[in-house]
């Protein structure tokens, strides 16, 4: 025990004693409690608090538990919740596009698509909303593996496999790839998954900027590129709706 | 790509609604160019009482008109015309000389009048007006909550019958004051409000004197009734002064012409805390037998009205909102879909919500909610998933319904309201129905509706063809479930409805 972090030690008994018996204590309920100096109690729980993790009640002084902690234990992001936030935001894309509009997230080593939108032309289409596509070639695949750790280590551990001469499967490409993205704010697939498609995704964030998922338009690739490169005001418009997405949230969750 | 930039002109809808007021400026292509909105106070003065303050109502109208304007950038010079979609049934009286209300708004969900109906049912029942109006006698229609104000405001009779008081429900009040109020408003409600009052003839779509005379409601309060698409009269005032108020229609109506369910058969539904769900049924009122209401879709200038059948389900989305307040399953709305997609199927477990007792196409409100075929192996997963079929098949209830009263089988559903993102539940819906279920790009359908018959009578857009054109399919599900187990589901679906029934014993003391 000699080794441990003292302030770690008395933090965490704090926390305890909070979530204990009385939910809200004063600074020398806690201090005596402990068997600490009030000054020192102060000192840990004003770090507490700064971190979230502790919340004083502005009208007695007096301290509980915060909301970081409730967020700690669910800290994932429910994607039906993310499908419904995004929704107005989606349809809007797509009506200003003219093309499909997906949103995916990362599933057992790949892009699960948990919602889309439909070319607004009057074609017949097929939902794709349970579907999977590859993380190595999508537009989304490739915004998820550049912002999201998790999704980056498994894109290196799967088979790159080359779906059309375009797909980039080589590391070194791959990673200078990610770079870019990173380094733009967005990705495109350019048929390197599917021949005469191309697509453009940005990525979509919580309120502490971790990626939660990712959103794209796809279509015909003489719709999406001009003259070779993507359209501006097409990039634009899906960095846009991502931006206000995660903005929606941001601002509402907790 | 199409987003250049957008160009006017627009149309400006007003929606005053239940538990706000809206405005929203629309282009030319249906699309939405700005907003605002406002919530007004939601008065309970007893159990079963629900209010408004119908002064506070305008302000709020003429506030969120005013924002949305300035924030679309634009003036009155660039907007064609008003359209106006309202809360349905809601009834203000007022005092035409001053413009104030002579008491709170009596808001649709207001249960007071409950007896009075049942002694305006005499002894024929709840059916008395079915023939003349399409509407059974209960308590959210306008005619009722007349003569509540006139027997329990002081003096209000006598000032009622010398001329000196309006009655409207929310379209009224608002182009009344819109127009000008005391100084030159039209006193006006279109034929699906007044559709709502259970005092308009649907066959003359004119006031009835009968049902005027056994309600005792003076002819004098009454509004002039009109179109849902024509000029009515200009706005007197505001960021919108000039601008004609070319349209008016009650919100579900206005969904269903939002939805361009223009031709016969064509349906639409709307989900959300509780569903409303409308057919329609073309130029003559189809006479219900099972348990839904007639009443006008739309009527556009001259041309005849258009009739539809109306079916309403109680308890949709308030059921998952139950879930997640009261049994504490799920931490948000959405999340009913996530636990509802970890098992496969039900467990055998079947949901009835008939929490207030059984609407359409039951009418028992002797009925309570039931939770069926439970056994050891059910877990809350089973129940979530219960919980989306019970409005899934609540719907179907109501399509059969309407199958069996105007002889249409339904081809296909539009769907709007929030829980259209819940694609679990869309599915179901569609393996339900056995027909495909199709979401339209705008879910700000309501809002849009009113746009499009106030574009329509100033030639905005030429005609419903232009609108259709418009029309934009966002998703759309088709059913995927196999005949034999559809029926065997629905059978036992049945059966719970069955169970709920009778629970209250006779009518005494409920609750």
């Amino acid at each position: 025990m000699a080794k441990n972090i003292q302030s770690l030690e008395r933090a965490a008994a704090m926390l305890r004693l909070l979530a204990g018996g009385e939910r809200r204590l004063g600074l020398s309920d806690i201090a005596s409690s402990l068997e600490l100096a009030k000054g020192t109690a102060h000192g840990i729980l004003r770090t507490l608090q700064a971190e979230g993790f502790v919340e004083q009640d502005p009208a007695s002084g007096r301290y509980q538990l915060g909301a970081e902690l409730l967020r700690l234990g669910n800290s994932y992001l429910d994607v039906h919740e993310l499908r419904a936030r995004a929704l107005v935001w989606t349809d809007d894309l797509a009506r200003s596009s003219g093309e499909s509009v997906h949103l995916g997230v990362l599933h057992q080593h790949g892009v699960l698509i948990v919602h889309h939108v439909f070319r607004p032309d009057d074609s017949r289409q097929v939902l794709e909303v349970g579907a999977m596509q590859p993380l190595h070639s999508t537009a989304l695949g490739k915004v998820l593996s550049a912002y999201d750790p998790v999704a980056h280590s498994e894109v290196m551990e799967v088979e790159r496999k080359a779906f059309t001469p375009r797909t980039v499967t080589g590391l070194a490409d791959f990673e200078s790839m990610l770079d870019h993205a990173r380094a733009r704010g967005w990705a495109a697939d350019v048929e390197e998954t599917w021949e005469g498609v191309a697509s453009l995704a940005a990525p979509i964030t919580d309120r502490r900027r971790m990626p939660v998922g990712a959103v794209a338009i796809t279509g015909a690739v003489e719709r999406i590129c001009d003259d070779g490169e993507l359209r501006s005001e097409l990039v634009a418009a899906v960095r846009d709706c991502a931006r206000a997405v995660s903005r929606d949230l941001g601002a509402q969750r907790f | 790509m199409t987003d250049a930039h957008i160009t006017g002109p627009f149309i400006a809808a007003i929606d005053q609604g239940t538990t706000s007021s809206r405005c929203i400026v629309f282009d030319t292509d249906g699309r939405i160019v700005s907003v605002d909105q406002k919530e007004h106070e939601q008065i309970f003065p007893k159990p079963g009482w629900v209010e408004h303050n119908a002064a506070e109502i305008w302000t709020n109208v003429q506030e969120v008109v005013d924002s949305a304007i300035a924030k679309a950038g634009i003036t009155s010079a660039d907007v064609k015309a008003i359209g106006i979609t309202n809360q349905r049934e809601t009834t203000v009286l007022w005092d035409k000389n001053t413009g104030e209300p002579v008491h709170n708004a009596l808001v649709w969900q207001d249960t007071r009048t409950d007896a009075l109906c049942k002694e305006l049912g005499r002894n024929v029942g709840q059916d008395r007006f079915r023939r003349e109006t399409g509407l059974p006698l209960a308590s959210y229609f306008a005619g009722p909550k007349i003569r509540w104000l006139l027997d329990n405001v002081e003096g209000l009779r006598e000032r009622a019958e010398r001329g000196e008081i309006l009655f409207g429900t929310m379209d009224s009040w608002v182009i009344w004051n819109l127009t000008g109020g005391v100084d030159g408003g039209v006193h006006v409600t279109d034929v699906t409000n007044a559709s709502r009052t259970m005092l308009m003839n649907l066959h003359t779509l004119d006031w009835d004197q009968k049902i005027l005379e056994s309600m005792d409601v003076p002819a004098a309060v009454l509004p002039e009734i009109r179109s849902s698409a024509e000029v009515y009269g200009s706005a007197a005032g505001g960021a919108l002064a000039g601008v004609p108020v070319a349209s008016a229609l009650g919100d579900q109506q206005a969904a269903l012409f939002g939805q361009t369910c223009f031709a016969e058969g064509e349906a639409k539904s709307t989900y959300g805390t509780g569903t409303f769900m409308l057919m329609n049924t073309g130029s003559e009122p189809v006479n219900s037998y099972n348990g839904l209401l007639t009443t006008v879709g739309y009527r556009i200038g001259d041309q005849p009205p258009v009739y539809a059948l109306e079916g309403s389900i109680a308890v949709t989305g308030s059921l998952v909102q139950w879930m997640r307040d009261q049994m504490g399953l799920i931490s948000t709305a959405a999340e009913i879909e996530t636990l509802a997609m970890s098992v496969e199927d039900n467990g055998g477990a079947y949901f009835v919500p008939a929490f207030s007792g059984l609407f359409a196409p039951y009418w028992r409100d002797d009925a309570r909610g039931v939770i069926a075929g439970l056994t050891r192996y059910v877990t809350k997963a089973h129940i979530a998933r219960a919980v989306l079929e019970a409005t899934a098949w609540q719907t179907r209830e109501i399509s059969d319904a309407m199958t069996k009263d105007s002889g249409v089988e339904l081809t296909a559903l539009k769907v709007d309201g929030g829980m259209t993102s819940n694609n679990l539940l869309m599915q179901t819906l569609s393996d339900f129905l056995d027909a495909p279920v199709v979401r339209p790009m705008v879910a700000e359908t309501t809002c849009l509706g009113a746009a499009y018959a106030a574009g329509l009578a100033v030639g905005y857009w030429p005609d419903t063809d232009a609108l259709r054109a418009n029309w934009r399919r966002a998703a759309e599900w088709t059913p995927h479930m196999d005949a034999d187990k559809r029926d065997r589901e629905y059978k036992s679906w049945l059966k719970a409805v069955e169970r709920t029934m009778g629970w209250l014993e006779d009518d005494a003391d409920e609750e």
